[in-house]
């Protein structure tokens, strides 16, 4: 009984369906329970969080991720599917915080104080999420004492910066000096991405990566990682 | 083998015509009010009147006497003889109200027949022309003499003469491209052992046996028609079955203009009338030399020349089907070439459509043509200008727009693939809108859905329309880097085509042709093989 619900809820998110008004990839699915109905359901059936995790949610995102490298999925898909476990982790985290089971870490994640884009930084966000971190996500236009004050009270081990404009890019560099002035600089990975920045800015500024999408974020955590 | 069928009330299009191919169904864009066109209307009933037209054929000289035309033989200047015949408004009008509006024009696959109503807009685009030169384009490396390690790729041209294996190519490769909806030879088949006598058979043959699509030609010559139809018949299944899905139809430039019905070409047209199948009423005068450059004069100009095609292709058999066929172009004044990427050409082609629309008959029309020698940034700014105006008129037959260079002289199979891609998106781009009310609540609930989330991000409401096909790609050719890999990417993508499985006719169907068909090459047999 627990396989053949952790199967659907597999097959869920593969389809990227959130709730049960949602299309999804194929026909037919409209109407039927999705990941966030078929989760509740798990839980109070006493399904384990743990193999929800590991066995519902970890290996179906594998399989979006390869249709996305066959062409078979394109963004929206891929983020559907991110969504799906998002919102699965939210339903998830009481539970397994009581089962002892830690997510991959906190990520910390704004765009920068003076710019509104905050496209590219949400769907870092949900793809995140989607990989099993526990994203805080400030939001756009965020005060750099704001961003060091999260990191510092979260204790993340990773922040993420965003920034769409060529004049408010700059603003990154404050918020690294701002990491050193309260001294949790080494604390903490900064990662920074948008259109304007580069390898060579994230060098220049201090940075710990440059990721130029949600992507080579993921791939850059998981080498963080190890 | 009159296949126009009214609509019964209640009934749907598709279910009375069976399956034919989309299209695109335009919201037409007009230049001309609907004084313009009465005016333009008068003028040509007036040219018709006085000086009248210009008849070579005698065949053709009695019948319109024989309907209340006024006739006179004269003699020209040379001494050669003629017959100027003078056309009342009202014989005109009265064949003009006997041509059918809609009609189908078959093909070998159901699917891929065509339904030209002149009420209509429905939008299809198609090949054209009979190039004499097929352009062959390769990709060379070359390498900087001052870095060796600096290469750049650059397109290679070669012209070849076209021929028989180069038409089979053609076609198999048009049959691939998805938004090419019907298929006029864009080549001429000039091998040593083509000849007048078996010029139409060979070309029709290599089309019909490449492609499943919808197959249009001009007569080479008069005796051709009847191996014509019979190899039509042979594929269709019967002269019945031809009638109800015309497979193929012709093309005939009856008038040499300025207003001067050919005698030849008017001899072809009571031959193709008489045998039932679809043909186009076609005219092509040139603004500066053979018709006024002007806007008014040109169209005046050629309306009074299809509608004279028109009205003898009526007297000959009423309800036969007929196709307005405009193709102004106008003269470059630095040495009296046609000149097709250019405003007039948009200007007079889109009138003649409204024109067309006026007397609801559906158009012929031309788009995709230009000066451009070779692929490149001036073929597609010359097609793009003439294939997003011209779809946009809501003609419903567009030839010329696939493939061809140097004004009509070229064929390029890579250009033909650019020009899919292009065509494709135009199409896209004039889709019917998709509002109703049902649409619009639902789009509501998408906001108030997105605005409740914690990211307020619509892309995951995207799929939906993205999976029905509602969302285009992005350019098929676009290249990554800091370069321009267009050319490059559509060969690549050519050879991934032309890798596909020809839609040959079967073994037994070819066999009955090259047994009752005279005069095909055995090469077209080989290539079957």
């Amino acid at each position: 009984m627990d396989q053949y619900m952790l199967e659907k809820i597999a097959l869920n998110v593969i389809q990227g369906r959130l709730e049960a008004d949602d299309e999804g990839f194929d026909e037919g699915l409209e109407g039927k329970p999705a990941v966030t109905e078929l989760v509740k359901e798990a839980i109070r059936d006493g399904v384990d969080p743990k193999s929800i995790v590991l066995e519902a949610l970890t290996g179906s995102m594998e399989v979006v991720g390869e249709k996305f490298e066959r062409g078979e999925y394109l963004i929206p898909d891929m983020l559907a599917s991110a969504e799906c476990v998002g919102a699965a982790m939210d339903l998830l985290s009481p539970h397994l915080l009581k089962a002892g089971v830690e997510t991959k870490g906190k990520f910390v994640i704004s765009t920068v104080q003076g710019d509104l884009h905050d496209i590219g930084k949400n769907i870092v966000s949900i793809m995140l999420k989607g990989a099993g971190y526990e994203v805080i996500d400030l939001g756009a236009d965020v005060p750099t004492e704001q961003i060091v004050l999260a990191v510092k009270e979260h204790q993340a081990p990773f922040l993420g910066l965003s920034a769409l404009l060529t004049t408010t890019m700059r603003v990154m560099r404050d918020v690294i000096d701002k990491l050193k002035e309260e001294g949790i600089r080494d604390n903490v990975k900064v990662l920074i991405g948008g259109a304007p920045t580069s390898k060579e800015f994230a060098d220049q500024i201090g940075a710990d990566a440059h990721c130029k999408d949600a992507f080579e974020a993921t791939d850059i955590l998981k080498a963080m990682a190890h | 083998m009159d296949n126009e069928q009214p609509l019964n009330s209640g009934q749907t299009e598709s279910s009375k015509f069976g399956p034919y191919r989309q299209g695109v169904l335009v919201k037409p864009y007009e230049r001309l009010n609907l004084d313009h066109v009465k005016w333009l209307h008068d003028a040509s009933m007036s040219i018709l009147n006085e000086p009248g037209i210009w008849c070579y054929n005698h065949r053709a000289a009695n019948l319109f006497k024989a309907h209340g035309a006024e006739v006179h033989e004269e003699q020209e200047a040379s001494g050669s003889f003629f017959w100027r015949v003078k056309l009342p408004e009202g014989l005109v009008m009265d064949a003009v109200s006997k041509a059918p509006s809609r009609f189908i024009l078959g093909a070998r696959k159901p699917e891929n027949r065509l339904m030209l109503d002149a009420e209509v807009p429905r939008v299809y685009f198609g090949t054209g022309s009979e190039a004499n030169v097929w352009i062959d384009v390769n990709m060379k490396e070359f390498v900087s003499v001052d870095d060796s390690q600096l290469k750049v790729k650059v397109p290679r041209f070669r012209e070849i003469r076209g021929n028989t294996t180069l038409l089979c190519r053609a076609a198999r490769l048009c049959e691939q491209l998805e938004h090419l909806d019907f298929f006029i030879r864009p080549l001429n088949i000039q091998d040593p052992d083509i000849t007048s006598d078996n010029h139409d058979a060979n070309k029709f043959f290599a089309s019909l046996n490449n492609t499943t699509k919808h197959v249009q030609a001009g007569l080479t010559c008069l005796e051709g028609l009847k191996n014509v139809i019979k190899m039509a018949e042979i594929i269709a299944g019967g002269r019945e079955d031809l009638g109800k899905n015309p497979l193929i139809s012709f093309i005939a430039c009856v008038f040499k203009s300025p207003l001067q019905i050919v005698d030849e070409t008017a001899g072809k047209v009571f031959a193709i009338v008489e045998s039932g199948l679809p043909l186009v009423i076609s005219s092509s005068p040139q603004g500066g030399s053979s018709a006024p450059i002007q806007e008014a004069g040109m169209v005046a100009q050629i309306n009074a020349e299809i509608l004279a095609g028109i009205t003898l292709v009526q007297l000959i058999k009423e309800r036969a089907p007929v196709i307005y066929g405009s193709v102004p172009v106008r003269a470059r004044l630095d040495n009296l070439f046609d000149l097709y990427g250019c405003p007039e050409f948009n200007q007079y082609n889109i009138d003649c459509v409204q024109m067309a629309r006026f007397y609801k008959i559906p158009c012929y029309s031309s788009a995709g043509v230009g000066d451009a020698k070779v692929p490149g940034m001036q073929a597609a700014f010359e097609k793009l200008f003439t294939h997003l105006y011209m779809a946009m008129s809501g003609a419903q037959y567009i030839h010329y727009a696939f493939g061809l260079l140097d004004r009509t002289n070229s064929f390029c199979p890579v250009q033909a693939v650019l020009d899919n891609e292009q065509i494709g998106k135009i199409k896209h781009c004039l889709r019917e809108p998709k509002v109703d009310p049902l649409i619009t609540a639902d789009m509501i609930n998408m906001v108030k859905k997105v605005m409740a989330s914690s990211h307020r991000l619509f892309a995951r409401h995207a799929r939906k329309a993205m999976h029905a096909g509602d969302i285009s790609s992005p350019y098929r050719f676009e290249s990554r880097e800091l370069e321009d890999k267009a050319l490059e990417n559509a060969l690549s993508y050519m050879t991934q085509l032309e890798n596909e499985s020809a839609p040959h006719l079967d073994q037994g169907i070819v066999d009955q042709i090259f047994n009752e068909i005279p005069g095909l090459l055995p090469g077209l047999r080989q290539v079957v093989e």
